[in-house]
């Protein structure tokens, strides 16, 4: 069942106009542009196209943009605390351990000359107090949790060592493990054969329903948020475009109160039971920039 | 089309130490087909591509592609006639190379004349602006990058292509652009591929016939026809078919 929606209840995140920067040598990448939204112990989906801003989104929040980028926002509010405002420092100690994300390149982000299941151990022993025994057990539990065969084995691997979808499952156990407040998940299934898929993202939803945890989920399959979130984010070009409950995504007589590039997005899909030569693309409006 | 296979894979076993990944594995792909790969994480479907590819050297069994039974070390033609997209496009592309050196590289290697046109078309056909040539790959999105390896894939104009997940990073609008490309190409040019993909409904619109794996081992191989029809004859194929419905909360 969905969290409870208590109106008393302080929202996890707030975010209000959201703006994200490139100053390159050839001008101005305007990445996200004017985002509001606010996450309550609830799955937010956000979808939307290739290159919209959905990654940055997640980054600004972490405060991990890279160099050249600039974050600006007139609202970034954490459980009541002003992200916006706090020192660099104290941001650096929600990341992990209250706010974290699952980054959408595993294999990029995890360190090569480390094997994965140090690389969660550590994780774990940053923000808990226990010996490398206890670390080890709790990684060890934590893959097996992911539904990795063989964790043991695992464990000892490099990160070039693990297929594709053993890598984002180490992503996963590795942020799971310091149980935050908020999990931002960039792409995190992807990967996985869909079976493994949905024991993976019953974990999730027992941690949002279970625990409280706001997450929010950036995929590019929206079968899976349509039937996994509780809203859903649709985004293109820096900006969404609308924000509506992930259920009326397959709504078929919602359509006509549908955002058109929404409405583009679902018809481009290829469907088993409706097999066509070509797929249908989708045609951009200036006008949805506007 | 065709009747003699462009791939033949007969017996093919890999391991990586005490662990034996690929078990036994046999199957055939017409030239002018696209064959699809399904099957659980890790059970070795990145594995073969990598030895179909020649980039690991380790295995037993044999490998037959275009005609000649394949060595374990390829020499530079093979290379021209069979390319392949990684599943994770930002380990394949070097980090301090712009995306046109990225794209021009193979066609220096292999004495191609035409490069620039050939490029210009690469980034056309997977819908990139011409601007972007001069981006480095932390200075893309996901979806981006991805595009960037399937265009380097696609400038040697390759008999066969290996593809694995070259569409998970993409959203549906661009997937779509880029499954109608790759099936006009094979049409146009009579390419062969295989498509390795967790999709189901991207397999059965791209592939005429699919090997679902399981534990490094070919559980079933089947037609389009099958899948879409949902009647694949093993538990594990099922199985997916059902994942495949999306998420099912259990109402307590
Ligand atoms: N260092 C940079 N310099 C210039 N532009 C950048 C840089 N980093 C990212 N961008 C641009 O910012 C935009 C937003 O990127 P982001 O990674 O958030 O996209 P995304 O929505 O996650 O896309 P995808 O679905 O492909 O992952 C992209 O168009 C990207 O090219
Ligand atoms: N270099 C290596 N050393 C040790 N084990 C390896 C190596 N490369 C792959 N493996 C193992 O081989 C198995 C198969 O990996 P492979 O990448 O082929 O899986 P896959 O089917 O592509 O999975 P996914 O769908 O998750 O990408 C995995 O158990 C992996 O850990
Ligand atoms: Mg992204
Ligand atoms: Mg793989």
């Amino acid at each position: 069942m969905r969290a409870p929606d208590s109106p008393t209840e302080q929202p996890l995140l707030e975010l209000d106009n959201l703006r994200v920067n490139f100053h390159t040598a050839t001008g101005i990448v305007r990445a996200v542009r004017g985002l509001s939204f606010t996450l309550g112990r609830e799955r937010l989906g956000i979808v939307g196209e290739s290159g919209s801003g959905k990654s940055m989104t997640g980054r600004a929040i972490l405060d991990l943009i890279p160099h050249p980028g600039e974050v600006q926002a007139d609202k970034l509010v954490y459980r009541g605390q002003n992200l916006l405002t706090m020192d660099k420092g104290s941001r650096r100690k929600l990341r992990g351990r209250h706010i974290s994300m699952v980054m959408q390149d595993p294999k990029f982000s995890l360190n090569p000359v480390k094997t994965v299941g140090e690389q969660i151990a550590e994780a774990y022993r940053v923000h808990h107090k226990a010996s490398s025994r206890e670390a080890k057990e709790r990684s060890l539990t934590m893959l097996e949790a992911v539904q990795i065969r063989e964790p043991a084995r695992v464990y000892d691997l490099y990160p070039h060592e693990v297929s594709g979808g053993m890598g984002q499952r180490v992503m996963i156990a590795m942020m799971l493990i310091a149980e935050p407040d908020i999990l931002i998940a960039d792409e995190p299934t992807s990967a996985l054969d869909v079976t493994v898929q949905l024991q993976v993202l019953k974990i999730l939803d027992d941690l949002v329903t279970s625990r409280g945890m706001g997450l929010i989920f950036i995929s590019h399959d929206l079968h899976l948020v349509q039937s996994f979130c509780d809203r859903v984010i649709v985004m293109y070009g820096g900006k969404a475009m609308e924000t509506l409950p992930a259920a009326e995504l397959a709504d078929e007589s919602a359509r006509a109160h549908r955002h058109p590039y929404t409405l583009g997005l679902l018809d481009c899909l290829p469907d088993l039971d409706h097999r066509k030569d070509k797929l249908a693309t989708l045609k951009r409006d200036p006008a949805w920039l506007a | 089309m065709n009747t003699n296979p462009a791939i033949i894979v007969e017996k093919l076993n890999v391991s990586f130490g005490d662990s034996h990944v690929v078990k036994d594995l046999s199957f055939s792909v017409a030239s002018g087909e696209s064959y699809g790969i399904v099957g659980e994480s890790g059970s070795g479907k990145s594995t073969v591509l990598r030895v179909l590819a020649g980039l690991n050297r380790e295995w037993g069994g044999d490998v037959t592609i275009l005609g000649s039974k394949q060595p374990k070390v390829r020499d530079k033609a093979f290379y021209r006639a069979v390319q392949m997209v990684f599943q994770d496009p930002y380990g394949s592309l070097h980090p301090k190379k712009t995306v046109d050196d990225t794209l021009a590289e193979p066609l220096a290697i292999h004495g191609i004349e035409d490069a620039e046109a050939r490029i210009e078309r690469a980034m056309k056909d997977v819908g990139l602006p011409n601007s972007f040539r001069f981006r480095f790959p932390h200075q893309l999105s996901g979806g981006q990058r991805q595009r960037v390896a399937i265009a380097r894939a696609l400038v040697l104009e390759p008999r066969i292509l290996l593809l694995d997940e070259p569409t998970s990073a993409l959203d549906v609008s661009i997937q779509a652009e880029v499954l109608n490309l790759l099936q006009a190409l094979r049409k146009e040019r009579n390419l062969t591929y295989i498509l390795v993909s967790h999709d189901l409904a991207v397999v059965a619109h791209m592939c005429e016939r699919l090997l679902v794996m399981q534990f490094g081992r070919g559980v079933e191989e089947m037609t389009a026809e099958t899948l879409a029809a949902r009647s694949p004859q093993t538990a594990y194929a099922q199985q997916l078919l059902v994942a495949s419905e999306g998420f099912r909360r259990q109402t307590a």
